[in-house]
């Protein structure tokens, strides 16, 4: 409604006086034949307005809550790929802040593969740096294989601890499937290249074929698989079919998603993309050397 | 918004106790005489995909059923104002705002529900049930009737996907809601789930053994065949 500054008396009778005028208004299209182009154009305007009003309304109340469920949802991401809870006891939201203790975040420059504090890293966001003109880059065409354009030129790296040791390290990860850029963790041992395990937060591939990259299962396949061949260079991929672990090579290999060549293959890449050169691989190629500062 | 006075009130109130056993019947109607999903054969994508969980298709029935009451409802409050060009838009326009409000409410208070039933809540947009009863039942009855005639048909659809369901979890993953009930070789127990059922195309096969069933006991559910077959020539007669 519209605000008036005036006096009390006369705000109440401009008040009564616009009152008047809507009912008059309303009385009008009332009137109006249904099929009469102004009541067409009222009624689709009004539908319109309240429906707007409905839902603008819910989201704006209901935004907090879904962001901080959100946020609860990433945090048991990160604890459950390290295997520090399991899955059932993740919709425990304390379980999941007191197994966040043990997890240091800290930032690494993706190109040097070092520690930075150049930006605070509890406000850092991957997916706004990367749009960022400072802080995130474009990938060249030929390197882009896991077809994201754009990535961020710092990351955050999750190191957990136990008793003081480096347990495992979390690392953020993304790429696009079929239909969607599916972000997820890749949870390597304290080795750096020893998967421990993988899980994707946002993702929208078909469910029941693509969308089965969360099947608790099918991720379970991933652990102790190795993600560095002999050459150093990342060799963990999805094969098709079933992986036959007798076979030489089978720990550089994950069960392929049936019915989802595309989402198979866009995890791949995403592998390949994440842990080689331009990805984390100068990050990675430091820490399991042990030459980091400040590394555990 | 809306300016309900309290004569209207009153009509609503009036409305109820006049037909009381109206009432009764548009909500008992839709559970097996006229069920939406077995004689109706309506709102079947949704039946496939969000059944393989007891959980989940419990939150579908819940929100289905909401919306389509919410949806008939106000729809029936405006009926007589809605132009026939534009009225399948206003009623899509209605119809979507509630499900995109059902949608931010699992967002905020069930995540992890929503996040499993992706995007199949925005498809109650186009599930043929809300838009069959706003446009056959919605359009012509008052709010009331209408409200209560989306619940039943909502109920209806929601008795089918939940039989489909427990069926399918139990036999598929040998659990109900969660819970194990027939503890699984995976697991170190005895029980061999049918990975069939946990796939959408197993809800097929459930959804027609159903159908046959209800035509079985009520057979005045049989629909005519559109035509007969003519008997061919037979070798009696001759040229």
């Amino acid at each position: 409604m519209s605000k008036n500054d005036s006096p009390m008396n006369s705000k109440n009778n401009t008040v009564s006086g616009l009152k008047q005028k809507l009912d008059q208004l309303l009385g009008k299209i009332r009137a109006l034949g249904n099929d009469s182009l102004e009541k067409t154009i009222a009624v689709a305007v009004g539908v319109s307005l309240f429906c707007a009003v409905f839902v603008s309304l819910s989201a704006v109340a209901l935004r907090p809550l879904q962001v901080s469920n959100k946020k609860l949802d990433i945090d048991k991401n990160i604890v459950t790929v390290a295997g520090l809870i399991s899955e059932a006891e993740a919709s425990d939201g304390d379980k999941v802040r007191a197994a966040l203790q043990s997890i240091e975040t800290r930032l690494i420059d993706l190109d040097s593969g070092e520690y930075t504090d150049v930006v605070d890293v509890e406000t850092f966001n991957a997916r706004k740096a990367a749009g960022d003109p400072e802080l995130g880059l474009i990938i060249p065409r030929k390197d882009d294989i896991a077809h994201i354009k754009r990535r961020s030129k710092l990351s955050k790296v999750y190191l957990v601890k136990q008793n003081g040791q480096l347990d495992a390290l979390i690392l953020p990860v993304n790429g696009y499937g079929l239909w969607s850029t599916m972000y997820g963790f890749l949870a390597l041992e304290a080795d750096g290249e020893t998967v421990r395990g993988i899980n994707f937060y946002d993702q929208a591939e078909t469910p029941g074929l693509g969308g089965e990259v969360v099947n608790p299962r099918w991720r379970g396949l991933w652990k102790g698989k190795k993600v560095f061949g002999s050459d150093g260079e990342p060799a963990l991929r999805l094969v098709k079919g079933n992986v036959d672990p007798s076979k030489a090579g089978s720990e550089y290999q994950v069960d392929g998603l049936a019915g989802a060549t595309l989402t198979s293959t866009g995890v791949s890449n995403l592998i390949k993309y994440w842990m080689g050169q331009n990805g984390f691989g100068p990050f990675l190629g430091k820490f399991k050397a042990k030459t980091l500062e400040g590394a555990a | 918004m809306s300016a309900v006075s309290d004569n209207e009130v009153k009509g609503l109130i009036d409305e109820i106790k006049d037909n009381q056993e109206e009432l009764k019947q548009v909500v008992r109607e839709p559970l097996v005489d006229n069920n939406p999903i077995t004689l109706q054969v309506l709102g079947i994508c949704s039946a496939l995909a969000v059944t393989s969980q007891l959980t989940t298709t419990l939150t579908m029935c819940i929100a289905l059923t909401s919306v389509t009451a919410f949806s008939s409802a106000s729809i029936s409050l405006i009926r007589n104002h809605i132009p026939s060009s534009i009225r399948i838009i206003v009623q899509m326009t209605i119809i979507a705002s509630l499900v995109i409000v059902v949608d931010q409410i699992l967002k905020a208070f069930a995540y992890e529900i929503a996040k499993s039933l992706s995007v199949f809540v925005g498809l109650i947009i186009t599930n043929c049930i809300v838009m069959g009863r706003a446009e056959a039942y919605a359009m012509k009855n008052p709010p009331i009737m209408s409200f209560f005639d989306g619940l039943g048909n909502g109920l209806g659809y929601s008795l089918i996907l939940i039989i489909v369901a427990v069926i399918r979890e139990l036999l598929g993953s040998g659990s109900l809601l969660g819970y194990t009930i027939l503890p699984t070789v995976q697991n170190g127990g005895w029980y061999v789930p049918n990975g069939l059922l946990l796939l959408p195309p197993s809800a097929f096969f459930i959804i027609g053994l159903l159908i046959w069933c209800f035509r079985t006991w009520k057979p005045e559910q049989v629909e005519q065949p559109d035509f007969k077959i003519m008997p061919a020539h037979s070798a009696e007669g001759g040229h």
